[in-house]
């Protein structure tokens, strides 16, 4: 092979990288609140029912459910263009899809493998698409779906679109290794990307300190001068600050960011999963304390919204919830010829 | 005696280049490492270190001469004691190196005299630039060029036709399909400014510049996903990938991510990406680098292969995996990229995925193969008519979907085949297509269908090893008279 020519003296990167803000915690309107609030518990409305069907025997396989993390995606979801940037996830991916304003009929009858779920059935709980929102997936491999976010924000650079991609991935990927190559080439090419670290305290069973030497996990970015933030995932309007500090800072060019949210799942890691790693006394201190749902009702109060109000929209949730399940549980089951269709887009 | 200064080889197919520039001149001291000449090869420019020292007595060979076979004496070096204004150029010793270097055989010996002038360079290089395949030619599998395939039906007649390597035939591919479709785009390790390690790429990054021609880091894993999660956002990616066998670092994304997504979302996330880079065995860079995936990947519902011979099928099925709404593992082979073809000169010249070609008409055996095979196949036929065995040969080209409609129509001329296979038999393309042969094709069975592979084991390093090995022309034609019953 040619030898190289004698390597150029590479420009010295500045010795101390720029950081975004501290972010605050997020002022927003009563209506934004409401909005928030109502995201908020169909997430939580809609996983119960997901549960109690899979207990039914009505969901197969695995089933990962998003109880106690609510905050995360709809106060990071809330605050992005639409019609603009993209989103990937893991296989949690229920909450992303209802934070989207997907139809919870359709990510229903996912779940029951049903025709009219969002991908005719085909991809289940862990494999759920909207590629017309945007939202890219649903993955089933833990981690891949960094790469493959970094690759859509590569395509908004590419593209020159002005849109980003909010690529999640929970503690236990943070380990993974192809994480890493992603965050070297999202660096070195300053990329539009918020790799969203949802650390739920848990990789299945393993804790965080159990299997990470650097268990703060924001500073994962450090050797790729990538810089973290670490934000209180249970808060929406915290996430919902911290969005803007991330997304203004990636719009603004200067490449990848990291947000650690502290979260916490209420349930198993699938439903599958006994949940025997930790106590039931530490599960309850965190619904009592840290609820993102209950949190959020002080500020509706404070901004003026009833008792009466929430409960009308507990209500109204609960109604397209089981509208939802009755739909998932009586949609037909896909035609024995959808088997063949989909393995590739064209004929040859 | 003057020490002779041979043009070595510099690349595993290396067999002949341009010696470019001297930088020495006659009369001039040499101490051992000094840079004698540059010299080009079809990958690259390269600098020639003396190995041994004395005075630069005779230049044989002017700077700018082309085609300059491995082998052939350049220069003379007077050692110590002697005169080197008495030194004379020995007459036709040129000439005698060329015609050795023609011959395949000849170039074993061609390779064992450069080996000693040749050493200290390659060792050199590899230290520079480890992962690429920088060995000496072997040419185990190279006899194959010999062999002409017919020309192509599909080729408009009165088509006129340019002689092209396959290298050169898969770079004009990707330039075409670039220049049409800015929504494609090529990333790889050293793809850019190191014109490609093989050099599939050459002149790419000065036509596209670097925001469509992108060096990656070394991390296959991180890269195919980024590619791929690209094509997923609406971009056309072509991932080098600088042999296939680091793609194994990479595979999850080829097959779970690029390979599924387009089943697991109803339709909805497309993914049409190409990965593509060379395949099979090189030449002596043993086992972790000399190994067929094209059973691995054609195993995979939901993703295309493509594996071809001649760059006539290697430019038009790049271009169409280019076009593909689907995700496309593209397998090309080392030792092929110098292999001169007839290419169809053509403004839009492209080849159907997913069809095979019938390069040889026969009616005694039918020989199966693809990519590098096709030329041992060819070879094989050339002896077998010899001893009155017709072969038809039908060259895959695509390995998923597999054109089985072409086998069996094969099959009922000539009742008896022979796949031929560089690599493994467990699990093999040959192994599918015996299958598909018994389950399709039984009544046209006169004799049972046979495998001719690479030998069941890790490629070995030692010459003589890799030799027996591989598939090669004797085998093939071993095996096609016995199921002829000859």
């Amino acid at each position: 092979m040619a030898k190289q020519p004698a390597k150029k003296k590479s420009e010295s990167k500045e010795a101390e990288r720029e950081r975004p803000p501290q972010p605050d915690r997020y002022e927003a309107d009563k209506d934004q609140l409401l909005a928030y609030y109502r995201q908020m518990l169909l997430i939580r409305r809609f996983e119960e029912k997901a549960g109690q069907l899979y207990g039914l025997g009505l969901i197969g396989g695995f089933c990962h459910l998003y109880i106690g993390q609510e905050a995360v995606a709809v106060g990071l979801q809330s605050a992005l263009d639409g019609d603009l940037d993209s989103v990937i996830t893991g296989y949690r991916d229920h909450g992303h899809m209802l934070a989207y304003g997907l139809d919870p009929k359709e990510i229903m009858a996912e779940l029951t493998g049903r025709a009219a779920g969002n991908a005719g059935g085909k991809g289940g709980s862990m494999h759920m698409f909207s590629v017309e929102k945007r939202f890219y997936g649903g993955h089933g491999i833990v981690g891949a779906q960094v790469p493959l976010g970094t690759g859509l924000a590569f395509a908004h650079k590419y593209r020159e679109d002005g849109g980003l991609c909010l690529a999640y991935f929970g503690d236990g990927a943070a380990n993974q290794g192809q994480v890493y190559e992603a965050f070297n080439m999202a660096e070195l090419w300053k990329l539009p990307i918020i790799f969203v670290i949802e650390n739920n305290q848990y990789a299945m069973g393993t804790s965080v300190n159990r299997s990470s030497a650097e268990d703060q996990l924001f500073k994962r970015g450090d050797s790729f001068r990538i810089p973290g933030l670490q934000i209180n995932g249970m808060d929406v309007l915290d996430v919902r600050g911290a969005a803007e500090v991330a997304i203004d800072w990636v719009r603004a060019g200067k490449g990848p960011i990291i947000l650690e949210l502290k979260t916490y799942r209420y349930r198993g890691h699938s439903m599958s999963d006994p949940a025997k790693y930790r106590s039931r006394e530490e599960v309850q201190s965190m619904r009592d304390k840290s609820d993102p749902i209950e949190g959020i009702k002080k500020d509706l109060d404070k901004a003026g919204v009833s008792e009466e109000e929430l409960k009308s929209i507990d209500k109204e949730i609960k109604g397209v919830v089981a509208e939802a399940a009755d739909f998932a549980e009586s949609a037909p089951e896909p035609e024995p010829e959808e088997l063949y269709t989909d393995v590739l887009v064209e004929s040859y | 005696m003057p020490i002779e200064l041979k043009m070595p080889a510099l690349s595993p197919t290396m067999e002949e280049g341009t010696l470019a520039k001297w930088l020495v001149k006659e009369g001039d001291a040499i101490a051992a490492g000094d840079i004698m000449a540059e010299i080009e090869t079809d990958k690259a420019t390269m600098e020639f270190e003396a190995v041994d020292e004395g005075t630069l007595a005779k230049i044989l060979v002017e700077e700018g001469t082309d085609e300059v076979k491995v082998g052939t004496v350049i220069a003379l070096i007077a050692e110590e004691g002697e005169d080197a204004s008495e030194i004379e150029a020995p007459a036709d010793k040129s000439a005698e190196d060329d015609e050795k270097s023609d011959s395949g055989e000849a170039d074993e010996d061609a390779k064992s005299e450069e080996e000693e002038d040749g050493q200290e360079t390659d060792e050199g290089e590899k230290s520079d630039d480890g992962e690429t395949a920088a060995t000496e030619p072997t040419n185990v599998l190279d006899d194959a060029s010999e062999a002409k395939p017919r020309a192509d039906l599909d080729i408009p007649e009165g088509t006129s036709m340019v002689t092209q390597t396959v290298r050169e035939a898969l770079r004009d591919a990707m330039a075409e399909e670039m220049r049409a479709d800015d929504r494609v785009f090529v990333m790889g390790e050293e793809v850019a400014e190191y014109q490609g390690a093989y050099k599939v790429t050459q002149g790419l990054l000065d036509e596209f510049g670097p925001k469509r021609v992108i060096d990656t880091p070394i991390t296959e894993y991180g890269f195919a996903g980024v590619g791929t999660g690209a094509a997923m956002g609406g971009l056309r990616p072509i991932v080098e990938f600088m042999t296939f066998n680091f793609a194994m670092q990479a595979i999850d994304h080829i097959v779970n991510s690029a390979g599924k997504t387009n089943y697991m979302s109803g339709g909805q996330m497309r993914c049409p990406v190409v990965f593509r880079g060379p395949n099979g065995a090189a030449s002596r860079v043993a086992a972790q680098h000399s190994q067929n995936y094209g059973p691995w990947y054609a195993s995979v519902p939901g993703l295309v292969v493509i594996s071809p011979y001649s760059a006539a099928d290697a430019k038009g099925l790049l271009k169409s995996a280019i076009r593909s709404e689907d995700p496309v593992v593209f397998l090309e082979n080392e030792l092929l990229y110098g292999h001169s073809f007839e290419v169809p000169e053509l403004d839009d010249w492209t080849v159907p995925i997913g069809k095979a070609r019938r390069v040889r008409e026969g009616s005694d055996v039918s020989l199966v193969s693809y990519s590098i095979g096709v030329g041992i196949a060819l070879e094989a036929a050339e002896r077998l008519a010899g001893e009155g065995i017709e072969a038809d040969i039908i060259d895959l080209r695509t390995l998923r979907p597999l054109d089985k409609a072409a086998v069996l129509e094969s099959l009922k001329r000539t009742n008896r085949m022979v796949v031929v296979e560089e690599g493994w038999p467990t699990c093999s393309i040959a192994s599918e297509i015996a299958a598909i042969c018994m389950e399709e094709g039984f009544d046209d069975l006169d004799a049972p269908v046979t495998r001719v592979t690479n030998e069941d084991v890790p490629m070995p390093y030692a010459a003589n090893l890799e030799r027996l090995a591989l598939v090669d022309v004797d085998k093939v034609v071993k095996a096609a008279k016995a199921v002829c019953y000859r």
